[in-house]
C-alpha cells in the first residue's frame, strides 16, 4: 500500500511537471497570440483590451494555474482556425482514436501472447530460426508502410473496404469498427512482432532457471512446468511491456490516421500543426502526454501486483 | 590468413544476424554512395511521355506521376534520409557521451537530476516530443535534425552513464588514477574504449530509430520540404497514387524497411557478439 501511495504522489508530480512544460512550451512561441486572433490591422487599444481580457498581463504562474484549472475541467480554449472551442473539436474525434487504440491493443494481445508462447516453447531449432527471422523482418517495417500495403491489398485489390471513406461511429457503428480493424491491424503488426520477441526470450530465460530443473526432477512433464511455472513467470515483463504499448499505440494512431484518412485526434493534431493552431495542438499534446504518464503508472502498479518481489524495492 | 581476418571470421561465425545485417547495410550504403555521383536518370527530370509507367527495362522501378524515374529518386531519397540520420545520431551520441560520462564518472546531485530528466524524456515516444517542438519551431530539414538530435541524447546518455558508473571503481581505473592520470584522461582515454561493447549496438539501434523517425516526420509532411526528397516524403507522395502506381509506394517502403532491417540486425548481432565475449 505504501508503494502505491508513493507511486500516486510521483504520478501527480509528473503530471504537474509535464503540464507545466507543455504550458511553457506554448508560451515561448514567437509572436503575440492577440495578433493571431485580431489580425495585423488591430489598433494598439484593441490589442491592449484583448490582452487584459485574456489575462496575458498577469504573472506566468497564475496564468498556468488558471490554464490548469480550465484544463482539468475540460475547457481547452478556443481554436484559432475554426473559432470554436477545442472541446467541441475533440468531442467527436477523441472516441474514434480511443476506439482505434483499443482495437489495436486487443489485436496485439490476442495474437501476440499465444504466438509468443508457441515461439518460446517450440523445440525445433529450424522453426525457432524461422520465427526469429520473420519477427525481425516484420519489426523493421514501419506501421505506416504496413498501412499502405493493407490499403492496397485489402482496399484496392480485394475491395474489402474503401480507403478514405471512413464511416462515423454515429452513422453505423458496425461499419465504423469494420473500417477501423484495418488501421488497427497495421499498428498492431510491428507491435505483435516486438511482443513475440520479448515473450520468447523471456520464456527461454525462465527455462534456464533452476526451478525448472527442480520441477522436472519432481516428475512434472514439459507441459506441466511450462504452463504452471514458466509461462506465469515469463509473462511478468511482457505484461508491463503490453501496458506501455498502450502509450505507443496511441502515438502510432497519429500517423496511421493519415494513411487511412480517419478523422481522429491525430489528423487534427497534424493539420493544426500545419496551420499553427496552438490551442488545439496544446490540448491534444497534453492529453496524449497525460495518457502516457498514466499508462506508465498503471504498468508500475500492475508489475507490483503480479510480482510480489517488486514490493520490497 | 593473417590474424586480423581470422578474428573477423570468428566474429561473424555463428552470428547470422551480424552477417546479414552487415550485408544489407553495406548494400544500402553502396547504393547511397553511388547516388551521390550517378543515378540512372536525373531524379528531378520529368518525362511527360512516360508518366506513371510500370517497371520496365528502361525504368527498372517505373516512373511516378510526373514521369520521374523512381529508382533514381529512391537512391537520392535514401541518401537524404541517411544523411539526416547520420547527423541525428552524431548529435545524440556525442552529447550523450559527454553528459553520460560526466554524470556516471562524477555522480552526485547533478547526476541524480539529469538521470531523472533522461528517464522522463525517454518515457515519451520521440515522435510525439518532436511534433510538439516542430509545431513551435516549424518544419524543414535543419529543424528535424536538431530536434531529433536533441531527443536522441537521453537514450545515449543513459547507456553511457551506467557503463561509467560501473567502471569508475574498477581496478584499472584506480591504477590509472594512482599513476596521476587526470579525470579527463581517464574518462576519454581509459573508460570510453571500454564502453564500445554497449555503445556500438546503441549507435546502430539509434540509426534504426533515426531512419524511422525521419521517415515518419517527412511522411506527415513536417520534415524534408520539396524539392528535396527523403524516403518518407516520397512515400507521402506515393500514397496519393497508390491506385495507379502501387510500385512507387511499395519500392519506396521496401527501401525504408531494408535500411531499418539492416541496422536492427547489426545491432542484434553486435549485442550477441558482446554477450559471447563475456
Amino acid at each position: 500500500m505504501k508503494y502505491v501511495i508513493k507511486k500516486v504522489i510521483a504520478l501527480i508530480i509528473t503530471l504537474l511537471v509535464v503540464s507545466f512544460l507543455a504550458f511553457l512550451a506554448f508560451q515561448i512561441i514567437p509572436g503575440d497570440p492577440t495578433t493571431r486572433i485580431l489580425g495585423s490591422e488591430a489598433t494598439p487599444e484593441m490589442v491592449a483590451a484583448l490582452r487584459e481580457q485574456m489575462g496575458l498581463n498577469r504573472p506566468m504562474l497564475l496564468r498556468y494555474l488558471d490554464w490548469l484549472g480550465n484544463f482539468v475541467r475540460g475547457n481547452y480554449g478556443t481554436s484559432f482556425t475554426y473559432k470554436v472551442s477545442v472541446n467541441s473539436l475533440l468531442a467527436d474525434k477523441l472516441p474514434v482514436t480511443i476506439l482505434l487504440t483499443a482495437l489495436s491493443f486487443i489485436i496485439t494481445g490476442v495474437v501476440a501472447i499465444p504466438l509468443g508462447i508457441l515461439a518460446g516453447s517450440v523445440k525445433s531449432k529450424i522453426i525457432d530460426k524461422i520465427v526469429i527471422i520473420i519477427d525481425q523482418i516484420v519489426m523493421s517495417v514501419p506501421a505506416f508502410f504496413i498501412g499502405m500495403i493493407v490499403c492496397f491489398l485489402f482496399g484496392i485489390l480485394f475491395r474489402l473496404f474503401v480507403p478514405g471513406q471512413f464511416v462515423p461511429l454515429e452513422t453505423d457503428w458496425r461499419a465504423c469498427i469494420a473500417y477501423l480493424v484495418f488501421p488497427a491491424v497495421s499498428i498492431a503488426i510491428p507491435r505483435i512482432a516486438m511482443t513475440v520477441k520479448m515473450l520468447r526470450s523471456s520464456i527461454l530465460n525462465q527455462l534456464g532457471q533452476d526451478y525448472v530443473r527442480t520441477a522436472r526432477s519432481r516428475g512434472n512433464n514439459r507441459r506441466q512446468y511450462l504452463f504452471k511455472h514458466v509461462i506465469r513467470n515469463a509473462m511478468i515483463p511482457v505484461i508491463t511491456f503490453l501496458a506501455i504499448s498502450l502509450a505507443e499505440i496511441m502515438t502510432g494512431t497519429i500517423i496511421i490516421e493519415q494513411v487511412f484518412t480517419i478523422p481522429g485526434i491525430g489528423r487534427l493534431l497534424i493539420s493544426s500543426i500545419g496551420t499553427r493552431d496552438f490551442p488545439v495542438v496544446q490540448a491534444i499534446v497534453v492529453l496524449i502526454a497525460a495518457w502516457i504518464v498514466i499508462v506508465n503508472f498503471a504498468a508500475d502498479i500492475i508489475n507490483q501486483v503480479v510480482d510480489p518481489r517488486m514490493r520490497n524495492r | 590468413m593473417d590474424s586480423k581476418t581470422k578474428a573477423k571470421k570468428k566474429f561473424f561465425k555463428g552470428n547470422a544476424f551480424l552477417y546479414i545485417g552487415f550485408v544489407i547495410t553495406a548494400a544500402m550504403l553502396a547504393m547511397i554512395i553511388v547516388s551521390f555521383f550517378w543515378t540512372p536518370f536525373n531524379p528531378t527530370e520529368m518525362d511527360t511521355a512516360a508518366k506513371m509507367a510500370g517497371p520496365s527495362s528502361v525504368h527498372l522501378l517505373g516512373t511516378d506521376n510526373l514521369g520521374r524515374d523512381i529508382l533514381s529518386r529512391i537512391m537520392k531519397g535514401a541518401g537524404t534520409t541517411f544523411l539526416i540520420s547520420v547527423c541525428v545520431v552524431a548529435i545524440g551520441c556525442v552529447c550523450g557521451i559527454i553528459i553520460g560520462s560526466l554524470c556516471g564518472y562524477f555522480g552526485g546531485i547533478a547526476d541524480a537530476i539529469l538521470t531523472r530528466v533522461c528517464d522522463t524524456i525517454t518515457a515519451f515516444p520521440a515522435i510525439l516530443l518532436a511534433l510538439v517542438i516542430i509545431s513551435i519551431t516549424g518544419g524543414g530539414t535543419m529543424n528535424v535534425i536538431i530536434v531529433l538530435g536533441i531527443l536522441f541524447i537521453p537514450s545515449f546518455a543513459r547507456i553511457v552513464r551506467s557503463e561509467y558508473a560501473r567502471c569508475r571503481n574498477l581496478n584499472y581505473i584506480e591504477s590509472a588514477r594512482l599513476m596521476g592520470a587526470s579525470s579527463f584522461r581517464i574518462i576519454f582515454v581509459h573508460i570510453l574504449p571500454n564502453t564500445m561493447a554497449v555503445l556500438l549496438p546503441a549507435i546502430t539501434i539509434g540509426f534504426n530509430n533515426a531512419v524511422l523517425s525521419e521517415a515518419s516526420m517527412s511522411f506527415l509532411g513536417i520534415g524534408v520540404k520539396p524539392p528535396a526528397a527523403s524516403l518518407g516524403s516520397m512515400l507521402r507522395d506515393a500514397q496519393t497514387y497508390l491506385r495507379n502506381t502501387p510500385w512507387y509506394a511499395i519500392s519506396t517502403g521496401i527501401a525504408i524497411a531494408l535500411l531499418i532491417l539492416g541496422f536492427s540486425l547489426l545491432s542484434e548481432g553486435l549485442q550477441q557478439a558482446a554477450r559471447r565475449e563475456e
